[in-house]
């Protein structure tokens, strides 16, 4: 939309402005007197606005799970022992557990299916169930077709409720899985609501810290690509079940290489 | 151990220990319920005020609230405490400390006096019963000045750590987060990069670019790449360029080590930055972060409450004569600190205590998406910590720091805080900016120049 350009919005234009091209920084916003111009403000306002609404947003796991049935894929509705929002944001701990109802439920499933999975599939809101509602489904897709064609052996897929990273080992270990990976909204960033984090353990059990986790984050549409995390995250179960163990101790490999260099070159300022 | 209990009315109040006191008179914050270490009520906790307040300061020497034996963080405090500096205080409670704080006998030059005498526990007993105006007033009446190639601290002055943080350290976006920083002023206290990544030839990169800038442009700051000691004592063995020495340091022996550090690891670095000898004005050079709740989060509180946890970082940082402390006030989340009203109140805590102790204290005023706070309430606290005389803030691109996710102030806020309070840049980076034609300072009011500063423009003009 065009809007009338005032002499005031002139004025507040950044002489620097084409230093934006380098960043995504909130960089050459101008100034209102010495303060914040009204545009850039409520730029800033929406965009904490979505972050919040992100964190708030409440995570649809029927209708995750009606997605799922209709390409065949069983799921498990579970919750975590945070009753609410406010209690999972204040209570850490408590988002790390099942509550008894959910535990009670896998414990049956299992006495079902005594033989146990290669690896458990859990999807938990974490922080924002908008990026569980954006990438969990593509992002299973790319894990099933993956898991099929090496013959991994899944689990339904648990959706839990006010979950936190850990409550994935209790649901691996209460299913008999030898490994587990958890989709989990990340902490929202003001340019980044929807960010979906993998986190992959070995031989999960309750009372795990992450020292034994690899994290595979930043999956959204901006930023990591599905197939890129899906090859990172069998990569991990390959060389995790090779070497009997995850975490600190199982380097990411097929990571790209780290930035390194950054120097003189490209750096205007120093030109 | 002595049990204490207090009586108001037809209640009486027990509490088992020193420890208990403590943790239950602080005001409510979420990690002290998470710890299971918070009054059970509104009432106790005043009720463990009052006895709080009853308690003679002197009890602190002989009541570990840490293990002595156990903890090298206990053993500095004690070990090093000044009997001779204490005396002047040394007869009185808890509560008659705050009114004696809050009174004229209590000055700039008696409270410099005072510092080495106290210990963080005591600090932080009088915080619990002192209100937020209390806080201001008392922090206020002391300067705690250092020098690098900066004079940070002076009455009437606020400094900015300019942080140009890039998601991939790539040096185009940073440098051009640095002069965006520089054009508004900011960067006096130092230009200092989150690294995106732990590679040292990476880290060593971002240093030589920092201090080429620096020299290039004769800017009176000094620069800081956050990596741990152990990578900055590595990097200085390398021969390369560094002024200031980071760590993020804690409370206790247990929590320092989860970051990886003892006193003897800072101490090394300490040394290995002095061995450099880059300070042109004086020979403050390490640079530390802490905040409320990183002890708790490392399992390594010892029962303790939180802010008492944080008041103890300041002990250990004092020990090194740091350049600047900064409390990365709403940085670690809503389960430790809720909302903005515990954000802003930790933070003014922080600042009191620091300041009390001897420390220049300055503030991440902070906060992530998932707490209840927003931008009204970092311009509350920040506004708040100007008055109390604050050592520097932070400043970076509106707010929003795109390698860390997380809001802290801008660059624009120093600003406001200039406009309204008066505070003027350190004095040798004033000076710089008038000669870059970039600001200068009258009666509070800031005046930018016409134009674009020539060195800056013919950087400018490289991109066309």
């Amino acid at each position: 939309m065009d809007k009338p350009t005032t002499d005031n919005q002139n004025r507040n234009q950044s002489p620097w402005r084409q230093l934006r091209n380098l960043t995504s920084a909130r960089i050459a916003l101008g100034r209102a007197g010495t303060s914040m111009p009204t545009a850039a403000q409520l730029e800033f306002q929406y965009a904490h606005a979505q972050a919040r609404d992100a964190v708030h947003l409440p995570f649809d796991h029927a209708g995750l799970s009606a997605q799922l049935a209709e390409h065949g894929r069983d799921s498990l509705l579970l919750h975590s022992a945070a009753s609410d929002r406010h209690s999972y944001l204040q209570r850490p701990d408590l988002g790390r557990r099942l509550d008894d109802e959910s535990a009670q439920l896998l414990n049956q499933h299992r006495a079902d299916n005594p033989a146990g999975y290669d690896l458990a599939i859990v999807v938990a809101d974490g922080l924002s169930a908008l990026a569980v509602h954006r990438n969990a489904m593509p992002m299973l897709k790319h894990i099933e077709e993956q898991a099929l064609a090496e013959g991994w052996n899944l689990s339904p897929v648990a959706l839990v409720s006010q979950g936190r990273v850990a409550v994935a080992d209790e649901v691996a270990e209460r299913l008999g899985a030898r490994m587990v990976v958890v989709l989990i909204g990340e902490r929202p960033g003001l340019s980044s609501p929807d960010s979906l984090g993998l986190y992959f353990t070995y031989a999960p059990k309750v009372g795990l810290t992450d020292a034994y986790r690899n994290c595979i984050s930043n999956i959204r549409l901006e930023g990591l690509s599905y197939p890129m995390a899906c090859h990172r995250l069998f990569y991990l179960m390959r060389e995790a079940c090779r070497r009997q163990l995850s975490g600190v101790n199982l380097k990411d490999d097929a990571e790209e290489p780290l930035l390194a260099g950054a120097g003189k070159s490209g750096n205007f300022l120093l030109g | 151990m002595a049990s204490f209990s207090h009586t108001v009315g037809a209640m009486t109040y027990r509490f088992d220990d020193l420890k208990e006191v403590m943790a239950k008179a602080s005001p409510a914050r979420s990690g002290d319920f998470l710890a299971g270490v918070a009054a059970v009520n509104d009432g106790e906790r005043v009720a463990a005020q009052m006895a709080l307040a009853d308690i003679e300061l002197k009890r602190f020497l002989h009541e570990a609230l840490v293990p002595y034996e156990t903890d090298e963080v206990t053993r500095l405090i004690i070990d090093t405490h000044d009997k001779a500096a204490f005396f002047a205080v040394s007869h009185m409670t808890v509560g008659g400390f705050r009114d004696w704080l809050l009174s004229e006998a209590a000055d700039e030059q008696s409270l410099r006096a005072l510092a080495p005498g106290l210990t963080p526990e005591m600090a932080a007993a009088v915080s619990k019963i002192m209100r937020v105006q209390d806080l201001i007033l008392v922090a206020q009446k002391i300067r705690v000045v250092t020098r690098f190639r900066s004079t940070l601290g002076l009455r009437g002055r606020l400094s900015t750590r300019l942080q140009p943080n890039h998601p991939t350290d790539d040096p185009a976006g940073i440098a051009a987060s640095i002069l965006d920083g520089l054009l508004y002023g900011n960067g006096d206290a130092m230009i200092g990069i989150n690294p995106a990544t732990d590679s040292t030839s990476s880290i060593c990169a971002m240093l030589e670019m920092l201090n080429a800038v620096i020299q290039r442009y004769e800017i009176p700051t000094q620069a800081c790449v956050l990596a741990h000691v152990t990578t900055s004592i590595e990097v200085i063995n390398r021969g390369v360029p560094l002024d200031l020495v980071f760590q993020s340091i804690a409370g206790t022996e247990a929590a320092n080590a989860s970051f990886g550090v003892s006193l003897n690891i800072l101490q090394e670095g300490y040394e290995a930055g002095l061995s450099l000898n880059r300070g042109t004005l004086g020979r403050n050079l390490m640079y530390f972060e802490t905040g409320q709740g990183s002890a708790l989060s490392a399992n390594a509180h010892h029962g303790l409450d939180q802010q008492t946890c944080e008041a103890r970082a300041y002990a250990v940082a004092r020990h090194f004569n740091p350049f600047l402390v900064n409390t990365v006030v709403g940085f670690i989340g809503p389960e430790y600190l809720y909302n903005g009203k515990q954000i802003i109140r930790a933070g003014l805590e922080d600042h009191f205590c620091g300041k009390l102790l001897g420390v220049p204290m300055g503030c991440d005023i902070c906060y992530t998406n998932h707490a209840e706070a927003d931008q009204d309430d970092m311009d509350t606290l920040l506004t708040l910590l100007g008055v109390a005389g604050i050592n520097f803030i932070m400043g970076i691109p509106g707010s929003d720091d795109i390698m860390l996710n997380y809001q802290t102030t801008s660059f624009h806020d120093a600003l406001y805080a200039r406009q309204t309070l008066g505070l003027k840049p350190a004095p040798e980076f004033e000076e710089w900016l008038a000669k870059m034609g970039i600001f200068t300072q009258a009666d509070g009011k800031v005046h930018f120049g016409n134009s674009l500063p020539p060195a800056f423009r013919q950087a400018l003009a490289q991109l066309k």
